[in-house]
Protein backbone atom coordinates (compact mmCIF):
# COMPACT_ATOMS: atom_id res chain seq x y z
CA UNK A 1 0.00 0.00 0.00
CA UNK A 2 2.82 2.34 0.92
CA UNK A 3 4.78 1.56 -2.19
CA UNK A 4 1.82 2.30 -4.45
CA UNK A 5 1.75 5.74 -2.89
CA UNK A 6 5.39 6.17 -3.90
CA UNK A 7 4.44 5.55 -7.53
CA UNK A 8 1.74 8.16 -7.20
CA UNK A 9 4.14 10.82 -6.00
CA UNK A 10 6.92 9.81 -8.37
CA UNK A 11 7.90 11.23 -11.72
CA UNK A 12 4.76 9.71 -13.27
CA UNK A 13 2.62 12.31 -11.61
CA UNK A 14 4.75 15.11 -12.95
CA UNK A 15 4.40 13.79 -16.50
CA UNK A 16 0.68 14.68 -16.60
CA UNK A 17 1.20 17.03 -19.54
CA UNK A 18 2.37 14.12 -21.63
CA UNK A 19 0.00 11.40 -20.50
CA UNK A 20 -3.28 13.11 -19.84
CA UNK A 21 -3.18 16.50 -21.53
CA UNK A 22 -3.57 15.38 -25.19
CA UNK A 23 -6.58 13.22 -24.35
CA UNK A 24 -8.11 15.92 -22.14
CA UNK A 25 -7.63 18.62 -24.80
CA UNK A 26 -9.43 16.52 -27.41
CA UNK A 27 -12.06 15.49 -24.86
CA UNK A 28 -12.70 19.15 -24.07
CA UNK A 29 -13.11 19.98 -27.76
CA UNK A 30 -15.07 16.87 -28.66
CA UNK A 31 -17.28 16.53 -25.63
CA UNK A 32 -17.03 18.80 -22.58
CA UNK A 33 -17.32 22.18 -24.29
CA UNK A 34 -20.01 21.15 -26.82
CA UNK A 35 -21.98 19.57 -23.97
CA UNK A 36 -21.89 22.67 -21.75
CA UNK A 37 -22.63 24.93 -24.70
CA UNK A 38 -25.48 22.61 -25.67
CA UNK A 39 -27.12 22.96 -22.25
CA UNK A 40 -26.66 26.73 -22.43
CA UNK A 41 -28.09 27.02 -25.95
CA UNK A 42 -31.18 25.04 -24.99
CA UNK A 43 -32.21 28.20 -23.08
CA UNK A 44 -31.41 30.54 -25.98
CA UNK A 45 -32.92 31.71 -29.24
CA UNK A 46 -30.30 31.40 -31.97
CA UNK A 47 -29.48 30.54 -35.56
CA UNK A 48 -25.75 30.25 -35.06
CA UNK A 49 -23.75 30.04 -31.82
CA UNK A 50 -22.60 33.67 -31.96
CA UNK A 51 -26.05 35.31 -32.11
CA UNK A 52 -27.56 33.42 -29.14
CA UNK A 53 -29.97 35.41 -26.93
CA UNK A 54 -30.89 33.94 -23.56
CA UNK A 55 -34.66 33.50 -23.36
CA UNK A 56 -36.39 35.58 -20.68
CA UNK A 57 -33.31 37.73 -20.10
CA UNK A 58 -32.25 39.06 -23.49
CA UNK A 59 -35.68 38.77 -25.14
CA UNK A 60 -39.37 38.57 -24.20
CA UNK A 61 -39.71 34.78 -24.30
CA UNK A 62 -40.12 32.86 -21.08
CA UNK A 63 -36.96 31.23 -19.74
CA UNK A 64 -38.21 27.72 -20.59
CA UNK A 65 -39.57 28.83 -23.96
CA UNK A 66 -37.67 26.15 -25.94
CA UNK A 67 -38.71 23.32 -23.65
CA UNK A 68 -42.36 24.42 -23.70
CA UNK A 69 -42.23 24.66 -27.50
CA UNK A 70 -40.61 21.24 -27.72
CA UNK A 71 -43.38 19.55 -25.77
CA UNK A 72 -46.03 21.47 -27.69
CA UNK A 73 -44.58 20.25 -30.98
CA UNK A 74 -46.79 17.41 -32.26
CA UNK A 75 -43.97 15.99 -34.37
CA UNK A 76 -41.73 15.64 -31.31
CA UNK A 77 -44.44 14.08 -29.16
CA UNK A 78 -45.23 11.63 -31.93
CA UNK A 79 -41.54 10.85 -32.50
CA UNK A 80 -41.14 10.23 -28.78
CA UNK A 81 -43.95 7.68 -28.54
CA UNK A 82 -43.02 6.16 -31.87
CA UNK A 83 -39.44 5.61 -30.65
CA UNK A 84 -40.70 4.16 -27.37
CA UNK A 85 -42.95 1.70 -29.19
CA UNK A 86 -40.17 0.86 -31.62
CA UNK A 87 -37.65 0.34 -28.81
CA UNK A 88 -39.95 -2.04 -26.93
CA UNK A 89 -40.98 -4.07 -29.98
CA UNK A 90 -37.39 -4.36 -31.20
CA UNK A 91 -36.26 -5.26 -27.67
CA UNK A 92 -38.64 -8.22 -27.47
CA UNK A 93 -38.05 -9.51 -31.00
CA UNK A 94 -34.26 -9.16 -30.99
CA UNK A 95 -33.76 -10.67 -27.56
CA UNK A 96 -36.07 -13.64 -28.07
CA UNK A 97 -34.48 -14.51 -31.42
CA UNK A 98 -30.92 -13.81 -30.28
CA UNK A 99 -31.36 -15.96 -27.17
CA UNK A 100 -32.91 -18.78 -29.18
CA UNK A 101 -30.04 -18.75 -31.67
CA UNK A 102 -27.46 -18.56 -28.89
CA UNK A 103 -29.13 -21.50 -27.13
CA UNK A 104 -29.10 -23.59 -30.31
CA UNK A 105 -25.50 -22.68 -31.07
CA UNK A 106 -24.36 -23.90 -27.65
CA UNK A 107 -25.87 -27.38 -28.18
CA UNK A 108 -22.67 -28.69 -29.85
CA UNK A 109 -24.21 -28.82 -33.30
CA UNK A 110 -22.26 -29.29 -36.52
CA UNK A 111 -21.33 -26.06 -38.29
CA UNK A 112 -21.74 -23.86 -35.23
CA UNK A 113 -18.79 -21.67 -36.21
CA UNK A 114 -20.12 -20.98 -39.69
CA UNK A 115 -23.56 -20.13 -38.30
CA UNK A 116 -22.05 -17.74 -35.77
CA UNK A 117 -19.92 -16.06 -38.43
CA UNK A 118 -22.90 -15.51 -40.70
CA UNK A 119 -25.31 -14.29 -38.02
CA UNK A 120 -22.84 -11.75 -36.73
CA UNK A 121 -21.79 -10.35 -40.09
CA UNK A 122 -24.63 -7.81 -40.68
CA UNK A 123 -23.47 -6.06 -37.52
CA UNK A 124 -20.40 -4.75 -39.29
CA UNK A 125 -22.30 -3.03 -42.05
CA UNK A 126 -23.15 0.58 -41.28
CA UNK A 127 -26.67 1.91 -40.85
CA UNK A 128 -26.77 4.05 -44.01
CA UNK A 129 -25.53 1.30 -46.30
CA UNK A 130 -27.79 -1.23 -44.61
CA UNK A 131 -30.77 1.08 -44.98
CA UNK A 132 -30.36 1.31 -48.73
CA UNK A 133 -29.84 -2.41 -49.22
CA UNK A 134 -33.09 -3.11 -47.41
CA UNK A 135 -34.87 -0.23 -49.04
CA UNK A 136 -34.18 -1.94 -52.37
CA UNK A 137 -35.45 -5.27 -51.03
CA UNK A 138 -38.65 -3.91 -49.48
CA UNK A 139 -39.47 -1.83 -52.52
CA UNK A 140 -38.73 -4.84 -54.69
CA UNK A 141 -41.32 -6.87 -52.78
CA UNK A 142 -43.90 -4.08 -52.58
CA UNK A 143 -43.46 -3.40 -56.31
CA UNK A 144 -45.71 -6.39 -57.00
CA UNK A 145 -48.49 -4.55 -55.15
CA UNK A 146 -47.72 -1.23 -56.85
CA UNK A 147 -46.61 0.36 -53.56
CA UNK A 148 -43.37 1.48 -51.93
CA UNK A 149 -42.11 1.31 -48.37
CA UNK A 150 -43.18 4.87 -47.61
CA UNK A 151 -46.81 4.62 -48.77
CA UNK A 152 -48.03 3.15 -45.47
CA UNK A 153 -46.52 4.06 -42.06
CA UNK A 154 -47.02 0.51 -40.81
CA UNK A 155 -44.65 -0.85 -43.48
CA UNK A 156 -42.00 1.64 -42.50
CA UNK A 157 -42.31 0.52 -38.89
CA UNK A 158 -41.94 -3.18 -39.58
CA UNK A 159 -39.33 -2.47 -42.23
CA UNK A 160 -37.22 -0.71 -39.64
CA UNK A 161 -37.80 -3.52 -37.16
CA UNK A 162 -36.61 -6.11 -39.69
CA UNK A 163 -33.49 -4.09 -40.56
CA UNK A 164 -32.56 -3.49 -36.93
CA UNK A 165 -33.26 -7.11 -36.01
CA UNK A 166 -31.16 -8.37 -38.90
CA UNK A 167 -28.34 -6.14 -37.75
CA UNK A 168 -28.45 -6.65 -34.00
CA UNK A 169 -29.49 -10.27 -33.48
CA UNK A 170 -25.94 -11.46 -34.17
CA UNK A 171 -24.47 -8.99 -31.71
CA UNK A 172 -26.83 -9.92 -28.88
CA UNK A 173 -26.36 -13.59 -29.76
CA UNK A 174 -22.61 -13.24 -29.09
CA UNK A 175 -23.31 -11.81 -25.63
CA UNK A 176 -25.82 -14.58 -24.89
CA UNK A 177 -23.40 -17.27 -26.07
CA UNK A 178 -20.77 -15.92 -23.64
CA UNK A 179 -23.39 -16.04 -20.87
CA UNK A 180 -24.57 -19.53 -21.73
CA UNK A 181 -21.05 -20.91 -21.85
CA UNK A 182 -20.51 -19.65 -18.30
CA UNK A 183 -23.42 -21.67 -16.88
CA UNK A 184 -21.78 -24.26 -14.60
CA UNK A 185 -21.81 -27.71 -16.22
CA UNK A 186 -22.41 -29.50 -12.90
CA UNK A 187 -25.62 -27.53 -12.30
CA UNK A 188 -26.98 -28.77 -15.63
CA UNK A 189 -25.85 -32.31 -14.76
CA UNK A 190 -27.54 -32.10 -11.36
CA UNK A 191 -30.79 -30.97 -12.96
CA UNK A 192 -30.61 -33.91 -15.38
CA UNK A 193 -30.00 -36.41 -12.56
CA UNK A 194 -32.92 -34.94 -10.63
CA UNK A 195 -35.08 -35.80 -13.63
CA UNK A 196 -35.71 -32.32 -15.01
CA UNK A 197 -36.60 -32.23 -18.69
CA UNK A 198 -34.96 -29.80 -21.13
CA UNK A 199 -37.71 -27.22 -20.77
CA UNK A 200 -37.50 -27.22 -16.96
CA UNK A 201 -33.71 -27.03 -17.06
CA UNK A 202 -33.90 -24.05 -19.41
CA UNK A 203 -36.31 -22.09 -17.21
CA UNK A 204 -35.05 -23.09 -13.77
CA UNK A 205 -31.29 -23.37 -14.30
CA UNK A 206 -30.10 -21.78 -17.53
CA UNK A 207 -32.12 -18.57 -17.63
CA UNK A 208 -31.50 -17.56 -13.98
CA UNK A 209 -27.79 -18.09 -14.64
CA UNK A 210 -27.67 -15.88 -17.72
CA UNK A 211 -29.61 -13.03 -16.10
CA UNK A 212 -26.57 -10.67 -16.32
CA UNK A 213 -26.43 -11.17 -20.10
CA UNK A 214 -30.18 -10.66 -20.34
CA UNK A 215 -29.87 -7.36 -18.44
CA UNK A 216 -27.08 -6.12 -20.72
CA UNK A 217 -28.87 -7.10 -23.93
CA UNK A 218 -32.20 -5.68 -22.78
CA UNK A 219 -30.72 -2.28 -22.10
CA UNK A 220 -28.55 -2.31 -25.21
CA UNK A 221 -31.51 -3.02 -27.49
CA UNK A 222 -33.64 -0.49 -25.64
CA UNK A 223 -31.14 2.37 -25.92
CA UNK A 224 -30.23 1.37 -29.49
CA UNK A 225 -33.93 1.56 -30.32
CA UNK A 226 -34.26 5.05 -28.89
CA UNK A 227 -31.02 6.26 -30.47
CA UNK A 228 -31.68 4.89 -33.97
CA UNK A 229 -30.81 7.43 -36.66
CA UNK A 230 -28.90 6.19 -39.72
CA UNK A 231 -31.31 3.39 -40.61
CA UNK A 232 -34.27 5.70 -40.07
CA UNK A 233 -32.76 8.31 -42.39
CA UNK A 234 -31.83 5.84 -45.12
CA UNK A 235 -34.93 3.65 -45.06
CA UNK A 236 -37.90 6.01 -44.69
CA UNK A 237 -36.53 9.46 -43.78
CA UNK A 238 -39.66 9.85 -41.65
CA UNK A 239 -42.04 9.43 -44.59
CA UNK A 240 -44.98 9.44 -45.18
CA UNK A 241 -45.51 12.98 -43.95
CA UNK A 242 -49.22 13.89 -44.07
CA UNK A 243 -50.53 17.19 -42.70
CA UNK A 244 -52.15 16.84 -39.29
CA UNK A 245 -53.91 20.06 -38.19
CA UNK A 246 -51.85 21.99 -40.71
CA UNK A 247 -48.49 20.59 -39.58
CA UNK A 248 -46.56 17.97 -41.58
CA UNK A 249 -45.97 15.05 -39.21
CA UNK A 250 -43.49 12.36 -40.21
CA UNK A 251 -45.24 9.08 -39.50
CA UNK A 252 -42.03 7.07 -39.19
CA UNK A 253 -39.82 9.78 -37.75
CA UNK A 254 -37.95 8.79 -34.59
CA UNK A 255 -36.57 11.14 -31.90
CA UNK A 256 -33.03 11.44 -33.25
CA UNK A 257 -34.25 12.21 -36.77
CA UNK A 258 -36.82 14.65 -35.40
CA UNK A 259 -34.08 16.56 -33.57
CA UNK A 260 -31.92 16.54 -36.68
CA UNK A 261 -34.76 17.88 -38.85
CA UNK A 262 -35.61 20.59 -36.33
CA UNK A 263 -31.97 21.70 -36.39
CA UNK A 264 -31.20 21.59 -40.07
CA UNK A 265 -34.45 21.66 -42.06
CA UNK A 266 -35.61 25.27 -41.99
CA UNK A 267 -33.22 26.09 -39.12
CA UNK A 268 -35.58 28.68 -37.63
CA UNK A 269 -36.07 26.91 -34.30
CA UNK A 270 -32.63 25.68 -33.34
CA UNK A 271 -33.19 26.58 -29.70
CA UNK A 272 -36.15 24.23 -29.65
CA UNK A 273 -34.05 21.57 -31.37
CA UNK A 274 -31.36 21.89 -28.72
CA UNK A 275 -33.99 21.66 -25.97
CA UNK A 276 -35.32 18.47 -27.59
CA UNK A 277 -31.74 17.17 -27.64
CA UNK A 278 -31.41 17.81 -23.89
CA UNK A 279 -34.67 15.97 -23.21
CA UNK A 280 -33.39 13.12 -25.39
CA UNK A 281 -30.10 13.08 -23.49
CA UNK A 282 -31.89 12.91 -20.12
CA UNK A 283 -33.98 10.00 -21.39
CA UNK A 284 -30.98 8.01 -22.65
CA UNK A 285 -28.89 8.84 -19.55
CA UNK A 286 -31.74 7.71 -17.28
CA UNK A 287 -31.82 4.37 -19.12
CA UNK A 288 -28.04 4.12 -18.66
CA UNK A 289 -28.31 4.77 -14.92
CA UNK A 290 -31.11 2.20 -14.62
CA UNK A 291 -28.88 -0.33 -16.33
CA UNK A 292 -26.03 0.47 -13.96
CA UNK A 293 -28.31 0.02 -10.97
CA UNK A 294 -29.67 -3.25 -12.36
CA UNK A 295 -26.22 -4.74 -13.02
CA UNK A 296 -24.90 -3.60 -9.62
CA UNK A 297 -27.80 -5.31 -7.88
CA UNK A 298 -27.11 -8.53 -9.77
CA UNK A 299 -23.45 -8.40 -8.80
CA UNK A 300 -24.34 -8.16 -5.12
CA UNK A 301 -26.64 -11.15 -5.39
CA UNK A 302 -23.97 -13.43 -6.81
CA UNK B 1 -30.52 -49.43 -21.46
CA UNK B 2 -32.71 -49.81 -24.56
CA UNK B 3 -34.70 -46.65 -23.89
CA UNK B 4 -31.51 -44.69 -23.31
CA UNK B 5 -30.11 -45.84 -26.63
CA UNK B 6 -33.39 -44.90 -28.24
CA UNK B 7 -33.17 -41.48 -26.61
CA UNK B 8 -29.65 -40.93 -27.91
CA UNK B 9 -30.68 -41.84 -31.43
CA UNK B 10 -33.63 -39.49 -31.18
CA UNK B 11 -31.36 -36.72 -29.98
CA UNK B 12 -29.03 -37.28 -32.92
CA UNK B 13 -31.88 -36.98 -35.39
CA UNK B 14 -33.07 -33.89 -33.54
CA UNK B 15 -29.63 -32.32 -33.82
CA UNK B 16 -29.45 -33.00 -37.54
CA UNK B 17 -32.84 -31.37 -38.03
CA UNK B 18 -31.68 -28.37 -36.00
CA UNK B 19 -28.55 -28.04 -38.11
CA UNK B 20 -30.62 -28.07 -41.27
CA UNK B 21 -33.00 -25.42 -39.88
CA UNK B 22 -30.06 -23.24 -38.89
CA UNK B 23 -28.50 -23.68 -42.32
CA UNK B 24 -31.74 -22.46 -43.91
CA UNK B 25 -31.83 -19.43 -41.59
CA UNK B 26 -28.20 -18.78 -42.56
CA UNK B 27 -29.08 -18.71 -46.24
CA UNK B 28 -31.97 -16.32 -45.54
CA UNK B 29 -29.51 -14.21 -43.59
CA UNK B 30 -27.14 -13.88 -46.55
CA UNK B 31 -29.91 -13.30 -49.10
CA UNK B 32 -29.90 -9.48 -48.78
CA UNK B 33 -26.20 -9.42 -49.67
CA UNK B 34 -26.80 -11.84 -52.54
CA UNK B 35 -29.63 -9.64 -53.80
CA UNK B 36 -27.30 -6.67 -53.59
CA UNK B 37 -24.67 -8.42 -55.69
CA UNK B 38 -27.02 -9.46 -58.51
CA UNK B 39 -28.50 -5.97 -58.67
CA UNK B 40 -25.12 -4.35 -59.20
CA UNK B 41 -25.18 -5.90 -62.67
CA UNK B 42 -28.63 -4.65 -63.63
CA UNK B 43 -29.73 -1.57 -65.42
CA UNK B 44 -31.02 1.02 -62.97
CA UNK B 45 -34.71 0.82 -63.89
CA UNK B 46 -34.81 -2.92 -63.20
CA UNK B 47 -33.40 -2.72 -59.67
CA UNK B 48 -36.72 -1.96 -58.03
CA UNK B 49 -38.96 -3.78 -60.50
CA UNK B 50 -37.12 -7.09 -60.87
CA UNK B 51 -35.19 -7.02 -57.62
CA UNK B 52 -35.08 -10.76 -57.04
CA UNK B 53 -34.59 -11.93 -60.63
CA UNK B 54 -31.15 -12.74 -61.94
CA UNK B 55 -29.97 -10.29 -64.60
CA UNK B 56 -31.38 -11.28 -68.01
CA UNK B 57 -30.67 -10.13 -71.56
CA UNK B 58 -32.59 -6.92 -71.09
CA UNK B 59 -31.44 -5.90 -67.65
CA UNK B 60 -27.81 -7.09 -67.71
CA UNK B 61 -25.31 -4.28 -68.13
CA UNK B 62 -22.04 -5.97 -67.16
CA UNK B 63 -19.77 -3.74 -65.16
CA UNK B 64 -21.40 -0.52 -66.39
CA UNK B 65 -22.72 0.33 -62.93
CA UNK B 66 -19.27 -0.01 -61.46
CA UNK B 67 -17.71 2.13 -64.17
CA UNK B 68 -20.44 4.75 -63.85
CA UNK B 69 -20.18 4.63 -60.07
CA UNK B 70 -16.51 5.60 -60.15
CA UNK B 71 -17.35 9.18 -61.11
CA UNK B 72 -20.98 9.19 -60.00
CA UNK B 73 -22.33 12.49 -58.69
CA UNK B 74 -19.30 14.36 -60.06
CA UNK B 75 -17.13 12.91 -57.32
CA UNK B 76 -14.39 10.31 -57.70
CA UNK B 77 -15.21 7.19 -55.76
CA UNK B 78 -11.56 6.37 -55.06
CA UNK B 79 -11.38 9.59 -53.05
CA UNK B 80 -14.17 8.47 -50.71
CA UNK B 81 -12.33 5.17 -50.18
CA UNK B 82 -9.11 7.04 -49.48
CA UNK B 83 -10.79 9.40 -47.01
CA UNK B 84 -12.65 6.59 -45.27
CA UNK B 85 -9.41 4.69 -44.78
CA UNK B 86 -7.47 7.79 -43.69
CA UNK B 87 -10.05 8.85 -41.13
CA UNK B 88 -10.56 5.34 -39.74
CA UNK B 89 -6.86 4.51 -39.41
CA UNK B 90 -5.79 7.90 -38.02
CA UNK B 91 -8.67 8.09 -35.55
CA UNK B 92 -8.16 4.57 -34.26
CA UNK B 93 -4.40 5.09 -33.89
CA UNK B 94 -4.91 8.38 -32.10
CA UNK B 95 -7.54 6.94 -29.75
CA UNK B 96 -5.44 3.87 -28.91
CA UNK B 97 -2.30 5.86 -28.18
CA UNK B 98 -3.67 8.77 -26.18
CA UNK B 99 -6.46 7.03 -24.26
CA UNK B 100 -4.16 4.20 -23.17
CA UNK B 101 -1.63 6.75 -21.91
CA UNK B 102 -4.31 8.72 -20.11
CA UNK B 103 -5.89 5.57 -18.71
CA UNK B 104 -2.59 4.41 -17.24
CA UNK B 105 -2.09 7.79 -15.61
CA UNK B 106 -5.66 7.82 -14.27
CA UNK B 107 -5.41 4.29 -12.88
CA UNK B 108 -1.98 4.72 -11.31
CA UNK B 109 -2.05 8.27 -9.96
CA UNK B 110 -5.64 7.77 -8.83
CA UNK B 111 -6.17 11.13 -7.08
CA UNK B 112 -9.35 13.20 -6.95
CA UNK B 113 -8.78 14.90 -10.31
CA UNK B 114 -8.12 11.57 -12.00
CA UNK B 115 -11.26 10.07 -10.57
CA UNK B 116 -13.24 13.11 -11.70
CA UNK B 117 -11.87 12.74 -15.25
CA UNK B 118 -12.68 9.04 -15.19
CA UNK B 119 -16.29 9.61 -14.17
CA UNK B 120 -16.63 12.36 -16.75
CA UNK B 121 -15.49 9.87 -19.40
CA UNK B 122 -17.95 7.24 -18.20
CA UNK B 123 -20.66 9.90 -18.22
CA UNK B 124 -19.85 10.81 -21.84
CA UNK B 125 -20.73 7.25 -22.85
CA UNK B 126 -24.42 7.77 -22.10
CA UNK B 127 -24.69 11.08 -23.98
CA UNK B 128 -26.30 10.63 -27.39
CA UNK B 129 -24.62 12.36 -30.32
CA UNK B 130 -27.65 14.57 -31.02
CA UNK B 131 -27.03 16.33 -27.70
CA UNK B 132 -23.72 17.76 -28.90
CA UNK B 133 -24.01 17.56 -32.67
CA UNK B 134 -24.75 21.23 -33.35
CA UNK B 135 -22.25 22.72 -30.93
CA UNK B 136 -19.59 20.12 -31.75
CA UNK B 137 -19.80 20.81 -35.47
CA UNK B 138 -19.52 24.56 -34.81
CA UNK B 139 -16.51 24.08 -32.52
CA UNK B 140 -14.84 21.76 -35.02
CA UNK B 141 -15.47 24.29 -37.77
CA UNK B 142 -13.93 27.14 -35.77
CA UNK B 143 -10.84 25.06 -34.99
CA UNK B 144 -10.54 23.92 -38.65
CA UNK B 145 -11.03 20.27 -37.74
CA UNK B 146 -13.04 19.80 -40.94
CA UNK B 147 -10.49 17.82 -42.99
CA UNK B 148 -9.81 14.06 -43.01
CA UNK B 149 -6.45 14.79 -41.36
CA UNK B 150 -7.84 16.76 -38.45
CA UNK B 151 -11.24 15.11 -37.84
CA UNK B 152 -9.48 12.28 -35.91
CA UNK B 153 -9.08 14.82 -33.06
CA UNK B 154 -12.87 15.09 -32.90
CA UNK B 155 -13.14 11.30 -32.85
CA UNK B 156 -10.55 11.13 -30.08
CA UNK B 157 -12.58 13.62 -28.08
CA UNK B 158 -16.03 12.15 -28.60
CA UNK B 159 -14.87 8.52 -28.52
CA UNK B 160 -12.56 8.77 -25.51
CA UNK B 161 -15.19 7.61 -23.00
CA UNK B 162 -15.47 3.94 -23.91
CA UNK B 163 -11.71 3.59 -24.54
CA UNK B 164 -10.79 5.14 -21.18
CA UNK B 165 -13.37 2.98 -19.44
CA UNK B 166 -11.98 -0.22 -20.94
CA UNK B 167 -8.30 0.67 -20.51
CA UNK B 168 -8.64 1.82 -16.89
CA UNK B 169 -10.47 -1.41 -16.04
CA UNK B 170 -7.63 -3.42 -17.55
CA UNK B 171 -4.73 -1.41 -16.07
CA UNK B 172 -6.22 -1.86 -12.60
CA UNK B 173 -5.99 -5.63 -13.05
CA UNK B 174 -2.23 -5.48 -13.82
CA UNK B 175 -0.11 -6.01 -10.68
CA UNK B 176 1.83 -2.91 -9.70
CA UNK B 177 5.05 -4.83 -8.94
CA UNK B 178 6.09 -5.08 -12.60
CA UNK B 179 6.03 -1.32 -13.06
CA UNK B 180 7.73 -0.76 -9.73
CA UNK B 181 10.55 -3.03 -10.79
CA UNK B 182 10.96 -0.95 -13.93
CA UNK B 183 11.05 2.26 -11.89
CA UNK B 184 13.64 0.79 -9.53
CA UNK B 185 15.72 -0.20 -12.56
CA UNK B 186 15.79 3.47 -13.48
CA UNK B 187 12.98 3.75 -16.05
CA UNK B 188 11.27 7.10 -16.26
CA UNK B 189 7.51 7.31 -16.80
CA UNK B 190 7.85 7.29 -20.60
CA UNK B 191 9.97 4.18 -20.73
CA UNK B 192 7.91 2.49 -18.02
CA UNK B 193 4.77 3.04 -20.03
CA UNK B 194 6.01 2.24 -23.53
CA UNK B 195 8.35 -0.63 -22.70
CA UNK B 196 6.51 -2.27 -19.81
CA UNK B 197 2.82 -1.31 -19.72
CA UNK B 198 2.06 -0.81 -23.42
CA UNK B 199 2.86 -4.41 -24.47
CA UNK B 200 0.71 -5.75 -21.64
CA UNK B 201 -2.29 -3.76 -22.88
CA UNK B 202 -2.41 -5.72 -26.16
CA UNK B 203 -5.69 -7.66 -25.59
CA UNK B 204 -7.57 -4.49 -24.65
CA UNK B 205 -5.88 -2.62 -27.51
CA UNK B 206 -7.34 -5.14 -29.95
CA UNK B 207 -10.84 -4.92 -28.43
CA UNK B 208 -10.87 -1.13 -28.31
CA UNK B 209 -9.29 -0.89 -31.76
CA UNK B 210 -11.95 -3.07 -33.33
CA UNK B 211 -14.81 -1.20 -31.68
CA UNK B 212 -13.38 2.14 -32.86
CA UNK B 213 -12.73 0.89 -36.40
CA UNK B 214 -16.33 -0.37 -36.68
CA UNK B 215 -17.67 2.90 -35.32
CA UNK B 216 -15.58 5.31 -37.39
CA UNK B 217 -15.81 3.41 -40.67
CA UNK B 218 -19.61 3.26 -40.54
CA UNK B 219 -20.22 6.64 -38.92
CA UNK B 220 -22.40 8.97 -40.93
CA UNK B 221 -23.69 11.96 -38.99
CA UNK B 222 -20.44 13.14 -37.39
CA UNK B 223 -18.43 13.36 -40.64
CA UNK B 224 -21.50 14.72 -42.41
CA UNK B 225 -21.69 17.65 -40.01
CA UNK B 226 -17.98 18.19 -39.42
CA UNK B 227 -16.25 17.58 -42.76
CA UNK B 228 -16.20 20.12 -45.57
CA UNK B 229 -18.62 18.07 -47.68
CA UNK B 230 -17.79 19.61 -51.04
CA UNK B 231 -14.20 18.49 -50.74
CA UNK B 232 -14.25 15.44 -48.50
CA UNK B 233 -16.73 12.57 -48.41
CA UNK B 234 -16.48 9.20 -46.71
CA UNK B 235 -18.21 6.16 -48.22
CA UNK B 236 -21.45 6.37 -46.15
CA UNK B 237 -21.54 10.12 -46.73
CA UNK B 238 -21.15 9.71 -50.48
CA UNK B 239 -23.87 7.07 -50.67
CA UNK B 240 -26.32 9.18 -48.70
CA UNK B 241 -25.42 12.12 -50.94
CA UNK B 242 -26.25 10.20 -54.09
CA UNK B 243 -29.55 9.03 -52.64
CA UNK B 244 -30.62 12.21 -50.96
CA UNK B 245 -29.83 15.13 -53.18
CA UNK B 246 -30.61 14.04 -56.74
CA UNK B 247 -34.07 13.91 -58.26
CA UNK B 248 -33.42 10.78 -60.28
CA UNK B 249 -31.66 8.20 -58.15
CA UNK B 250 -29.42 5.79 -60.06
CA UNK B 251 -30.06 2.61 -58.11
CA UNK B 252 -27.74 0.43 -60.21
CA UNK B 253 -24.71 2.63 -59.63
CA UNK B 254 -25.60 3.13 -55.94
CA UNK B 255 -25.81 -0.61 -55.40
CA UNK B 256 -22.42 -1.08 -57.10
CA UNK B 257 -20.86 1.50 -54.77
CA UNK B 258 -22.55 -0.01 -51.72
CA UNK B 259 -21.12 -3.37 -52.65
CA UNK B 260 -17.64 -1.92 -53.11
CA UNK B 261 -18.00 -0.22 -49.73
CA UNK B 262 -18.89 -3.50 -48.01
CA UNK B 263 -16.00 -5.51 -49.49
CA UNK B 264 -13.28 -4.09 -47.17
CA UNK B 265 -15.54 -4.68 -44.15
CA UNK B 266 -16.15 -8.31 -45.07
CA UNK B 267 -12.44 -8.94 -45.71
CA UNK B 268 -11.57 -7.31 -42.40
CA UNK B 269 -14.21 -9.43 -40.67
CA UNK B 270 -13.07 -12.72 -42.17
CA UNK B 271 -9.44 -12.01 -41.22
CA UNK B 272 -10.02 -10.77 -37.66
CA UNK B 273 -13.23 -12.65 -36.91
CA UNK B 274 -12.08 -14.12 -33.61
CA UNK B 275 -10.85 -10.78 -32.29
CA UNK B 276 -13.93 -8.94 -33.51
CA UNK B 277 -16.32 -11.26 -31.73
CA UNK B 278 -14.22 -11.11 -28.56
CA UNK B 279 -13.88 -7.34 -28.76
CA UNK B 280 -17.58 -6.87 -29.20
CA UNK B 281 -18.36 -9.05 -26.21
CA UNK B 282 -15.83 -7.09 -24.13
CA UNK B 283 -17.28 -3.73 -25.14
CA UNK B 284 -20.87 -4.78 -24.57
CA UNK B 285 -21.34 -2.07 -21.97
CA UNK B 286 -22.04 0.47 -24.67
CA UNK B 287 -24.38 0.36 -27.66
Amino acid sequence: MKRSRDLRKGPIRRAWWLFILPMMAAFAIGFVWPFIQGIYLSFCTFVTTSDAKINGIMNDNSFFHNYIKAFQDPTFVRAFWYSALFAIVSLVIINVLAFTLAYLLTQKLKGTNIFRTVFFMPNLIGGIVLGYIWSMIFDGILYFYGKTLVTEPVWGFWGLIIVVAWQQIGYMMIIYIAGLQAVPEDMLEAAKIDGANKWQTLWRVTIPNVMPSITICTFLTLTNGFKLFDQNLALTNGLPKPFVNGVPVGQTEMIALNIYNTFYVGSTSRGVAQAKAVVFFILVAALGLLQLAATRKKEVQQ
Amino acid sequence: MGTQKNGLARERVFKIILSVVLAIICIIYILPIGTLVINTFKQSTYVKSETFALPNEQSFVGFDNYIKGMTFGNYDFWKTVLYSFTITILSTALILLFTSMAAWYIARVDNKICRAIYYLCVFSMVVPFQMVMFTLSKTADTLKLNTPWTIPIVYLGFGAGLAIFMFVGFVKSIPLEIEEAAVIDGCGPIRTFFLVVFPMLKPTMISVGILEIMWVWNDYLLPYLVLDRNLYRTIPLHIQYLQGSYGQVDWGATMALIFLGIVPVVIFYLICQKHIIKGVAAGAVKG
